[in-house]
């Protein structure tokens, strides 16, 4: 069963900020999708291999050339703040 | 129909033909579309009228989903989050489709960030059914198929995670194709579940469908996932099923599935049998895992895809920058919707340190038992043919509510997409009014096949034909 406490830890890991008045909501919610999801521990999977993708991957190789790359003016235009041509970021530290 | 419409614009005007598709966009109340590019679309086609240029597509108006990024037209996957992001580059596809002459209408309405199976989680609101607009349209890309079955737009992109392409082809009346995985480059592609989705054609006509795969498949080195492939979707598209074998799994057809649909589904096996196929049951024994696996997966691959958005380097950013944690982790509680929001943090539990193997590692196993039961089945079968949804298009708001029980309508698409294999939803009848659709299934990268199908049931019924009143 998820808890109060684990949707604050989930929204912490997640980044998003989770209202109180959300939370009561979230816990129900996330504990009938994974109610839902145990039934998966009916199946024997001890033998088989996880499948992450469905192409076989092979390493292709390139000569590393300098190509044309998005000008910086192009890259910026997003940014809701920018500064010297840098994105400007929260302060993280 | 596509290429009808290519002489019609050849002989005639390109401009006439836009003017008039925009004018019956904005006087729609069906919200099909986010964002018009009406000053472009018009002077694309002035530019055509004087000088046309070539091109398998040359003049054609376009609808592309929302998430799917296109230079200089705003693209926001329906989310408050990219709202005003103007992508700086085309998707692969987009450089495709301009390769060969078309004409971008607009980007359209689907859920936010393809998470949904009715385009009601859009921050622009829902998209409704053309045929009938108190119901969804089906989702994510149901802005896509409302515009083409409403004849606001002749032809569409889509995306399709779990069903999004061709659940709302079912809903809307029209054709829907999911490629094999890797077939069509996801680059531009604004990432969900990068493991299951694929850009794939909304159309009128499998032929419609058929040359825009043509047009839009191919490798693509800006994709690690994309595959080497040889095209020609248009070659024996006429050549009939005589021989063909069809299977039916068992699992599909019986309880909880609407009734209507179920008849439908049956007399669209007999019309394929009158055509010289034949039919067997087969059995796909572990598809009621397949829904569970598939919302592991793609949650947990959510909760990673969209740790991008934080509103740094585009989209939203309010209030005042506090710490880096509390400045983000506000942003995106305020840029993403109630469902989004569920399923990154129900990712995010999923991918966490003690549930890893729980969750994460055990959907993956059980990804390949469902993948095992599809190449079973194709070795005796040339196609598998069942329905593309449960029921006919449901009322807005009648689950949006309900989140599981809006996951459970997903539950004959999702499996195609955790086995990677192609599938289309075409037309095969109406019930209480609204269409219903019926889906092929073909082997990886057995489009041509899937296609052929379809033409052939196509041929053979008048259901592709029926097309709702315009709704003003």
């Amino acid at each position: 069963m998820i808890t109060g406490e684990d949707v604050d830890h989930i929204s912490w890991l997640a980044s998003i900020r989770v209202a109180e008045n959300e939370k009561d909501e979230f816990v129900d919610q996330f504990n009938t999708v994974l109610e839902y999801f145990h039934q998966l521990d009916e199946l024997d999977t001890e033998d088989v291999e996880p499948t992450y993708r469905m192409v076989e991957l092979v390493n292709i190789f390139r000569e590393d050339e300098a190509k044309e790359s998005l000008p910086q003016e192009e890259t910026l235009r997003n940014a809701p703040k920018r500064e010297n041509g840098y994105f400007k970021s929260p302060r993280i530290v | 129909m596509l290429r009808e419409l290519k002489e019609e614009i050849a002989s005639g005007s390109a401009e006439e033909v836009i003017s008039a598709l925009l004018e019956r966009v904005k006087r729609s109340r069906l919200n099909a579309y986010n964002v018009l590019a009406e000053e472009s679309a018009l002077a694309r086609a002035r530019k055509f009228d004087e000088s046309p240029w070539d091109g398998r597509m040359a003049g054609i108006p376009i609808a592309i989903k929302d998430s799917i990024s296109t230079r200089g037209i705003e693209t926001t996957c329906s989310s408050w989050i990219l709202r005003g992001y103007i992508p700086p580059y085309d998707a692969h596809v987009i450089e495709r489709l301009k390769a060969e002459g078309v004409i971008i209408l607009g980007k359209t309405n689907m859920d936010e960030f393809c998470m949904g199976t009715s385009t009601e989680t859009s921050c622009f609101g829902p998209t409704r059914n053309p045929w009938d607009t108190e119901r969804v349209p089906g989702g994510s890309s149901g802005g896509s198929a409302a515009a083409v079955a409403a004849g606001e737009a002749p032809c569409a992109l889509g995306s399709d995670t779990g069903g999004s392409i061709r659940c709302p082809a079912s809903f809307c009346g029209i054709v829907g194709m999911k490629p094999t995985y890797g077939l069509v480059s996801r680059y531009g592609l604004i990432s969900y579940a990068n493991s299951l989705e694929q850009i794939g054609p909304l159309a009128s006509t499998v032929e419609d469908a058929a040359l825009m795969l043509d047009v839009i498949a191919g490798h693509d080195p800006r994709d690690s996932t994309s595959a080497k492939t040889e095209g020609g979707y248009l070659d024996g598209l006429e050549d009939g099923v005589r021989g063909m074998v069809c299977g039916v799994p068992k699992e599909y057809l019986g309880e909880g599935l609407d009734s209507s649909v179920e008849r439908s589904v049956w007399d669209a096996i007999s019309v394929l049998e009158d055509l010289g196929a034949s039919w067997r049951e087969v059995s796909l024994p572990h598809t009621r895992y397949a829904l569970a696996a598939y919302y592991i997966i793609a949650m947990s691959e959510a909760s990673s895809n969209l740790a991008r958005f934080d509103g740094l380097r585009y989209g939203l950013r309010i209030g005042t920058d506090k710490d880096w944690h509390t400045t983000f982790s506000e942003i995106r509680a305020a840029g993403f919707g109630p469902e989004v929001k569920r399923r990154i943090l129900l990712g995010t539990y999923a991918l966490s340190a003690g549930y890893y193997g729980r969750y994460y590692l055990k959907a993956l196993k059980v990804r390949t038992l469902i993948k095992e039961d599809f190449l079973r089945a194709f070795q005796d079968v040339d196609v598998l043919v069942t329905p593309t949804m449960p029921f006919p298009a449901f009322r807005i708001g009648e689950r949006i509510q309900d989140p599981l029980s809006l996951y459970m309508a997903d539950v004959f698409t999702v499996p195609i997409n955790l086995a990677g294999v192609p599938a289309i939803s075409l037309p095969c009848g109406f019930a209480g009014g609204l269409p219903v659709g019926l889906q092929i299934v073909g082997d990886h990268f057995a489009e041509k096949t899937v296609f052929r199908v379809s033409r052939a049931y196509e041929d053979a019924t008048p259901h592709h034909a029926a097309r709702p009143q315009e709704v003003i």
